[in-house]
């Protein structure tokens, strides 16, 4: 939190750097003494997990650019290059596939564990925001990611995606072409999104640090979700936090290192390893699992242009959360209504998923309306009317006293 | 510490994973097909490898029968000496490639010129051009072999199955002349012919030359072909796994005798 700070620097380099630049007080307040709840539960790992994630893509990422071809002439062939013949080219490049569906992964449970704990209420729906807008940059990036090997649903992923934009009224055909660059998705299409795959990750990581700085205001939430009442409440992060994120990241880098070894292809489509042909359409045509549930909102919609609006307000509404959300409780924890419906939201996302893994027919086709129909009404019903009627449970005092409970404490 | 939460953080996340995959696989393998049989081949599990004499017997059914319409234009002939395959030695590897002509050049003079193929080459294929396949095979074209098996949903199952679930077609289905029944295809028409019979050719090493045998053998090396680093890609998954195992509990213990102090 932005209070004094308590970086002394040690030696004749680190006083006269302090004086000019203090680069290293600035690095020591954030990341050695910052004041951390000290009741953060694993949930909270995942933020130091992502930055793992996203510092994981980005090496990789270089690795890749420096073997590869974007041009539909060459792109598949690169990629099996590197798999071939480039030294631990198949490693770099698995690590690369599969680590941005970790990522997701990742990224899915810390949105839900702001869900949960309110994460996103006063004072930090700047923080959100900053939030949302990296999820939006991620899906740009992988999307484009997943066109650059040139595979059958890397052409037909992008045709689709990119036709939606010829929904909008008027101007869409032409929204399209220039997005293309030509009249359909060819060699300048997969320039241009190799070009801006390289940039989008930057502009995260950019996006990360207000991220981080907009945290470091206020504070971490917590489980409680009360604030930080005073010095009892906190633990400085290191060496606390960066254990304890140490730990979870070893966690998860061995589900993630099973994925790379064991099973490299699994997250991904068998179409992609047949090359890219313009007059054979794949008999389903499927996003990554990460879009599953944006694309059955998208196919739920029988109007064209409908269906891309409801998708792309599916996750608008986010930007909107810490003023719909009308509790003055921050965790879910101790809102009993909430709760059931937050239960209820999970697995209307998941459903959602599924739906839209499924062809866009019969059964799965009504599903997918009721699910896109909940999935608003959670925030545009559920979550203002709550604040009003619920009831929500004491909320302790302090971070202090639920964590020290069962220890010696004076009787209240 | 918060014992529980990580529990069933652990529990979520790994079930959310593995739920992941098995509906990644439902969706891939949705569709009119049969499903194929699962075998249990060497080269999967944790320590899965590559059994030698089944990769040496698939490349002869590969040159001797599939190589006529299909070819396998990632694969050089000095893949074939790599650890990890089939391992043929050096010399080896030099007389099966020299068997092959090539053209190369220009030379001096500006002309092109046939020579012997060298290890660096990669397999010929069996056509000039996309055309002249389609031409070749009444308007189909034999898609090329080198990533067959990860092309596919089901992988090494579904090859062999194929290759070894040709039927009569049933009543009420009707073959157009080139086509022919296998349920194993989606919608169940395949424009290959029959590729194997019994006895097609006679194994170097003695091997009786079945069907059953011949599609094993030959799905066995299109693995490798498609998936060469697969040896090497599991030794070394296991040795991360170890290392990030012990990695983990130097971690937790650490956390321990750090956050003791504070309960």
């Amino acid at each position: 939190m932005s209070g004094e700070s308590t970086y002394n620097p040690g030696n004749g380099f680190t006083k006269w750097m302090d004086t000019r630049l203090p680069i290293l007080r600035l690095a020591h307040d954030s990341f050695v003494d910052y004041p951390t709840p000290k009741n953060l539960n694993y949930w909270w790992t995942f933020g130091g997990i992502l930055t793992f994630c996203l510092v994981t893509q980005i090496v990789t990422g270089v690795i890749l650019a420096m073997h590869y071809t974007p041009h539909v002439d060459h792109a598949f062939q690169s990629v099996e290059h590197i798999m071939r013949n480039v030294n631990y080219g198949w490693l770099i490049r698995y690590i690369h596939a599969n680590g941005a569906s970790m990522f997701f992964l990742a990224v899915y449970i810390h949105i839900f564990r702001g869900l949960y704990y309110g994460s996103y209420k006063a004072p930090r729906e700047v923080l959100w925001i900053l939030g949302v807008i990296i999820y939006l940059l991620m899906m740009a990036a992988a999307f484009m990611g997943y066109v650059l090997p040139w595979g059958q649903m890397s052409l037909w992923g992008a045709t689709v995606i990119t036709n939606l934009f010829g929904a909008v009224p008027l101007v869409g055909e032409n929204i399209a072409i220039w997005l293309w660059g030509g009249y359909s998705v060819d060699n300048p299409t997969l320039n241009r999104f190799f070009s801006l795959h390289y940039l989008i990750p930057f502009l995260i990581a950019g996006v990360v640090v207000l991220h981080i700085w907009a945290l470091h205001v206020p504070g971490n939430n917590n489980p409680v979700g009360i604030s930080v009442k005073g010095k009892q409440d906190t633990v400085p992060f290191h060496p606390y936090y960066t254990v304890k994120d140490g730990f979870a990241l070893a966690l998860f880098l061995i589900l993630f290192s099973y994925f790379i070894f064991f099973a490299p292809n699994v997250l991904g489509h068998a179409d992609n390893y047949i090359p890219a042909n313009p007059l054979v359409t794949p008999a389903h045509i499927v996003p990554e699992w990460y879009l599953l549930p944006f694309y059955a909102i998208l196919r739920a919609v029988p109007d064209k242009l409908g269906g891309v609006i409801l998708m792309f307000s599916a996750i608008f509404v986010m930007f909107l959360l810490p003023w719909l959300d009308t509790s003055k409780v921050r965790s879910g924890r101790y809102r009993p209504l909430f709760r059931q419906f937050y239960a209820l939201f999970v697995v209307d996302c998941l459903l959602l998923g599924y739906l839209g893994a499924m062809p866009a027919e019969g059964i799965y086709i009504v599903l997918a309306r009721i699910g896109t129909v909940y999935y608003f009404a959670h925030f545009f019903i559920v979550l203002p009317m709550l604040g009003i009627i619920e009831r929500p449970k004491d909320v302790p005092e302090s971070i202090s006293s639920p964590v020290l409970s069962g220890a010696a404490q004076p009787a209240e | 510490m918060n014992i529980k939460s990580l529990k069933l953080a652990l529990s979520l996340i790994v079930a959310l994973t593995l739920g992941l995959a098995a509906g990644m696989t439902g969706v891939q393998a949705a569709g009119d097909a049969k499903q194929p049989a699962a075998i249990d081949w060497s080269f999967a599990g944790l320590f899965g490898t590559y059994d030698r004499d089944a990769l040496r017997r698939g490349y002869q059914v590969y040159t001797e029968v599939c190589a006529a319409c299909h070819g396998m234009d990632y694969v050089a002939f000095r893949n074939l000496a790599q650890p990890g395959g089939p391992e043929f030695s050096e010399a080896e590897v030099k007389a099966l490639a020299a068997a092959y002509m090539v053209e190369d050049g220009p030379d001096d003079y500006g002309d092109m010129f046939e020579r012997p193929a060298l290890p660096k080459d990669k397999f010929l294929a069996p056509y000039p051009n996309d055309n002249a396949a389609r031409a070749a095979n009444g308007g189909a074209y034999p898609p090329d072999l080198s990533l067959i098996t990860k092309a596919r949903s089901g992988g090494p199952d579904y090859i062999h199955a194929l290759l070894t679930g040709y039927q009569d077609p049933p009543e009420g289905v009707e073959l157009r002349p080139g086509l022919y029944y296998n349920p194993y295809m989606a919608g169940g028409k395949i424009a290959m012919p029959v590729p194997l019979m019994d006895d097609l050719l006679e194994y170097s090493d003695g091997t009786p030359a079945t069907v059953e045998q011949m599609s094993l053998d030959v799905t066995h090396f299109l693995n490798w072909a498609a998936e060469p680093e697969l040896e090497a890609r599991k030794r070394t998954g296991f040795m991360v796994l170890v290392y990030l195992s012990i990695f983990a509990a130097l971690m937790f213990f650490s956390m321990r005798k750090i956050w003791a102090d504070l309960h």
